[in-house]
């Protein structure tokens, strides 16, 4: 079964993502690293909870915090995680030009929420000599935010890989679940920064 | 691609083959040898440790050497030992047992096996270089983060490296058993043994990551200057407490389930009747899993976390003997009536019961917060722990490779050999063990380097140590076995037990590379047993011969793992020397970039055909 050629509706079944075994298993295989991945972050998220008091004498969540910044970042991940519903929208109409667009805004989203949570850090530590090694409350943020900053990277340079590499071959039955299995991913990331506004930010804001 | 590839072939052949293989039942036999090299290991720091505790004051060794004796004692039996040879036979048999021609996912089944034995062999390398992890294997901050050397860098990396493999093994079970059953196998269909590894699966899950960051925070206090445990910037070393015994605890269970399923697939065999109280036993499976990430702080009674935390954790601890206690009697009224034949499985199994009972009551009374005070840290803990996991794990551990020996190798052990082992083993474990409960109650403190004349401590500890030495000649004499039967051993059929009540005995052993040649129609629990009991001797197909998909063997796992190798030497050197980092980054790039060519390169695997498939005799 050669699958080189793309695919269209006519010859093809309804949903090209989870038409294979392997994509079914591939689907099943992210939910249940992202059930291990809530652990991991729910093991930061204690530890930083533990320690957002211990200042050490540095700045506090109070001082170094800043709403606005943290609502454009969070505005532009929420839309990328739309952005790419859109686009995993786009695939089961195997419209594959419109499925490469949606997630090319997801991208380009994504990107932008980087670049400002690069912005943070450099602020942080620039403005305020806020850095990992200040105090147990530095380790602590650093390591938390850092570690969905990675998991952003990770998520981009992933769906630019898969992006260039099927550019001119179209929807196939082996990259629809690998489409499929990046946007699960992509998903989980918006809701653990979901959490992190939550109890980094607006708890940091206000005790 | 042949099947039929039994002309004799090179060294190098070979060893391609078994770098590049995701044969689930390769990478099984593969499990199982690394982990016998590591439970050999562990076991020979177990003797220099009776040693130097053999007489008074003992100078065998130094305090500083007994310290890493003790540490990589514990990580190596752990880790490297018991995990990986459950594993290995989870890989080999479960998918046999559920009637499926591989794993889920065959490529990362391979990453997973190279990345604990490359964790195993990097934490080892510290003995060479250096000085081995010595803050004790639980590696309690602050000791941890101020524990001079490198020997700790070892330990967090090792563990960082196999725990990911562990955790890649555990998502791979779990979606296997979800997908890819035999048409007719429902969950409650299930072999115990399948069950065990599902649920082991799903704690391997939800353990492994607490660890991971645990772990990270480690590595960043010691390498990356954090203050997660620096009480002076405002840290709190309770915090790694915490996070390794959240995973700590569920590991035991990761541990002991699989073994208590291997138990209730030998009775019903050698008891000739079906398990009794199948879905009990299920559901007290769970019901274990389940409690099991509920009583973490147990071992952190004396650590001062308040009454109402200790109180809970207690009870909630003693709880978990009420679905244990169900298993035993469960185990009992198996072979309550039956026809009952005794071979070395079925005496690991018999000892299993009471031996295991033991460390289950000790629990109980560790459980006890109050009493713990006195417990807590002496060798009364060490001779519970001792009892559930060498008179569960590895009694099941030796039960599960005496019963599944001639699946995985084609031949049956020889019986007397394993007898002899047995007993010797059996005797020789109560021997170093039992005493040691009176020798913790007597104050004998755990991890000290020598104990003082006078103090009523000497017979004990020369008793256990003369224990320790009978257990040494046992596994001498199981591996003296295993030697003698792969030389000599006669082939074994399909089903050399004839009792086989499970899919895996319905094939030839050992399997061809595609397990069943037709997915066979599961009618019912044991279903060999039941097409047997209507005289068909061998399983319905549930699919007409036809062409077999099969995965290509990889490279790239065994690459994968070399960068991370490299990157983890990195890290652990370049607190001295920031050029390290080159070995940092040049490994992670190794280790991406493989990642990355797997992700872009399509692999459509092969075909075994129909033609082939025909000319291969049963």
């Amino acid at each position: 079964m050669s699958q080189e050629h793309s695919l269209n509706p006519e010859n093809l079944p309804k949903d090209p993502a989870k038409a294979t075994l392997e994509g079914r298993n591939k689907f099943l295989g992210l939910w249940f690293f992202l059930g291990g991945e809530t652990v991991l972050f729910a093991s930061l998220f204690a530890t930083y909870l533990a320690l957002r008091n211990s200042t050490a004498g540095g700045p506090s969540s109070q001082d170094l915090f800043g709403l606005e910044l943290v609502f454009i970042m969070t505005i532009l991940l929420l839309t990328s995680s739309l952005t790419s519903v859109y686009a995993i929208y786009q695939m089961k109409n195997y419209n594959f030009k419109k499925m490469q667009l949606w997630f090319g805004i997801t991208a380009i989203l994504g990107l932008g929420f980087l670049g400002f949570e690069i912005y943070e850090f450099y602020h942080y530590i620039t403005d305020y000599g806020f850095t990992f090694r200040s105090s147990a409350f530095g380790s602590a943020f650093y390591t938390l935010v850092g570690f969905h900053g990675g998991h952003v990277v990770f998520g981009l340079s992933w769906l630019i890989a898969i992006m260039v590499r099927n550019a001119k071959r179209g929807l196939t039955l082996q990259n629809a679940p690998k489409f499929n299995t990046w946007a699960l991913y992509w998903h989980f990331i918006d809701v653990v920064w979901v959490f992190i506004f939550t109890v980094v930010y607006l708890m940091g804001m206000v005790s | 691609m042949s099947i039929a590839s039994t002309q004799k072939r090179g060294f190098g052949a070979i060893l391609w083959d078994y770098l590049t293989t995701v044969d689930h039942k390769k990478i099984g036999n593969m499990y199982i040898a690394a982990g016998a090299f590591f439970f050999i290991l562990g076991g020979l720091e177990a003797l220099i440790i009776r040693i130097q505790l053999v007489k008074p004051e003992n100078d065998f060794i130094s305090a500083g050497l007994y310290n890493e004796m003790i540490t990589m004692h514990g990580t190596t039996m752990i880790f490297f030992a018991a995990t990986p040879l459950l594993i290995g036979l989870m890989n080999a048999i479960m998918p046999l047992q559920i009637g499926a021609r591989d794993v889920a996912f065959p490529f990362l089944n391979s990453l997973g096996f190279w990345l604990f034995l490359a964790g195993g062999l990097l934490m080892n390398c510290s003995w060479f270089l250096g000085g081995a992890p010595d803050a004790g294997w639980t590696a309690y901050a602050p000791l941890s983060v101020v524990s001079p050397g490198h020997g700790t860098d070892f330990y967090v990396m090792g563990l960082q490296l196999s725990g990911a493999g562990t955790l890649m093994g555990g998502i791979n079970f779990l979606v296997t058993i979800v997908t890819m059953r035999a048409p007719g196998m429902t969950y409650m269909r299930m072999p115990l043994f399948t069950w065990t590894t599902f649920i082991a699966s799903v704690l391997i899950l939800f353990a492994f990551p607490a660890l991971t960051v645990g772990l990270f925070l480690l590595m960043f206090d010691r390498m990356f200057g954090s203050a997660f445990f620096d009480i002076a910037l405002g840290g709190n070393s309770i915090i790694w407490q915490h996070l390794f015994w959240i995973f700590g605890h569920p590991e035991v269970y990761i541990l002991i389930l699989p073994a208590f399923g291997m138990f209730s697939e030998i009775l019903p065999v050698f008891s000739k009747k079906r398990l009794f109280g199948y879905t009990s036993m299920v559901f007290a499976t769970i019901l274990i899993a389940f409690l099991g990430f509920m009583v973490w702080a147990h071992h952190m009674f004396t650590v001062g976390l308040g009454p109402t935390a200790n109180a809970i954790f207690s009870v909630a601890t003693m709880a978990i003997a009420v679905p244990t206690g169900i298993k035993i009697f469960n185990w009992l009224a198996t072979m309550w009536g039956g026809s009952i034949k005794i071979n070395s499985a079925m005496l690991w199994t018999l000892a299993f019961i009471p031996s295991f009972t033991i460390g289950g009551m000790t629990g109980v009374m560790v459980a006890i917060s109050t009493a713990d005070y006195q417990y807590h840290d002496t060798y009364f803990v060490i001779a519970h722990f001792h009892y559930v996991i060498v008179g569960g794990v590895v009694f099941g551990i030796l039960a599960g490779l005496t019963y599944w020996w001639p699946k995985l190798f084609g031949k049956v052990l020889n019986e007397t050999l394993g007898k002899i082992a047995f007993w010797l083993f059996f005797i020789g474990f109560h021997l170093t063990f039992f005493i040691q409960h009176f020798l913790g109650l007597m104050g004998m403190p755990r991890r000290y380097w020598v104990f003082l004349e006078g103090q009523g401590l000497d017979t004990g500890n020369l008793i256990s140590t003369i224990g320790a030495f009978l257990m040494a000649i046992g596994s001498v004499v199981f591996v003296y076995n295993v030697i003698i039967t792969s030389i000599k051993g006669e082939k074994a059929p399909a089903d050399p037990w004839g009792d086989g009540r499970t899919l895996e005995w319905s094939i030839p052993s050992p399997p061809p590379e595609y397990n069943f040649k037709q997915l066979p129609l599961v009618r019912g629990l044991d279903p060999l047993w039941i097409e047997k009991m209507e005289g068909n001797n061998k399983m319905t197909p549930a699919e007409p011969l036809d062409d077999i998909h099969m995965p290509n063997g990889s490279i790239l796992p065994f690459i994968m793992t070399i960068g991370f190798t490299i990157a983890s030497f990195g890290f652990i050197y370049q607190v001295d020397h920031s050029a390290w980092l080159i070995a940092v980054f040049g490994g992670m790039a190794i280790a991406l970039g493989t990642m990355l060519a797997r992700s872009l390169k399509d692999d459509d695997g092969y075909h075994i055909h129909k033609e082939d498939l025909e000319k291969e005799v049963d």
